[in-house]
């Protein structure tokens, strides 16, 4: 189970990367952060951003054009 | 690993224009770049300082085919169906990720703009440029727009 759930779904460049950073701003350390989306880039990006941030991807699924990707703070 | 305290990750666009879409383009390189974990100034000047001005942000023109602003109404629509976000909205989340935003002094002088015609919640700092040069210097990625 995550902690945060955030929902980018619909959300275009730069929305889900911006949210999925907040979020990360505002978890404790050891957290889940679950992000929620649609936008095909982001699925890529997201990992990209969480690595330099520090943080570790801890899964990623898509069914239907809907990724879901799971951090730890 | 990208340190956040590290000052060589950082971004320092000079915003020049002040059309809409350029002011577009420097928001969201600069909210990625945050949202990456690096630092973000903003330098407005000449007539990018203008999208400063109380009410000022979303009214300029696009950079091509403005056609009277019918290119420019044609664009918004295109970009509220693509669900795009609003710039005031990127400048918030711009503002929330710890962005810093510089106005230029002199810009001010020559179009005869004073700190009560600009929105002065969204201003960090005020300077020339030193403040420019200061801040680019520590910069991986700097743009001019």
């Amino acid at each position: 189970m995550a902690d945060v759930k955030i929902n980018v779904k619909g959300e275009t460049c730069p929305v889900p990367l911006v949210e999925m950073r907040k979020a990360i701003r505002k978890a404790s350390e050891g957290e889940i952060i679950e992000v929620e989306g649609t936008h095909p880039a982001s699925k890529k990006e997201i990992p990209m951003a969480v690595e330099a941030l520090g943080s570790e991807i801890v899964d990623i699924q898509e069914t239907d054009g809907v990724w879901k990707i799971k951090i730890r703070k | 690993m990208v340190q956040e305290t590290n000052k060589d990750d950082k971004s320092t666009i000079i915003v020049h224009s002040g059309d809409m879409d350029k002011i577009y383009s420097a928001l969201i390189v600069s909210n990625g770049a945050l949202s990456m974990g690096m630092e973000a100034s903003l330098f407005f000047t000449f007539w990018g300082l203008q999208r400063l001005q109380k009410g000022g942000l979303d009214k300029g023109p696009l950079s091509k085919m403005h056609f009277l602003g019918l290119g420019k109404w044609m664009i918004k629509s295109r970009m509220k169906k693509a669900n795009v976000a609003s710039l005031e909205r990127l400048f918030k989340d711009f503002k929330e990720l710890g962005g810093k935003v510089i106005a230029c002094e002199m810009t001010m002088e020559i179009m005869g703009i004073s700190k009560e015609d600009l929105n002065q919640d969204l201003i960090d700092e005020y300077g020339a440029v030193g403040t420019y040069v200061q801040e680019a210097r520590n910069s991986k990625i700097t743009l001019f727009i």
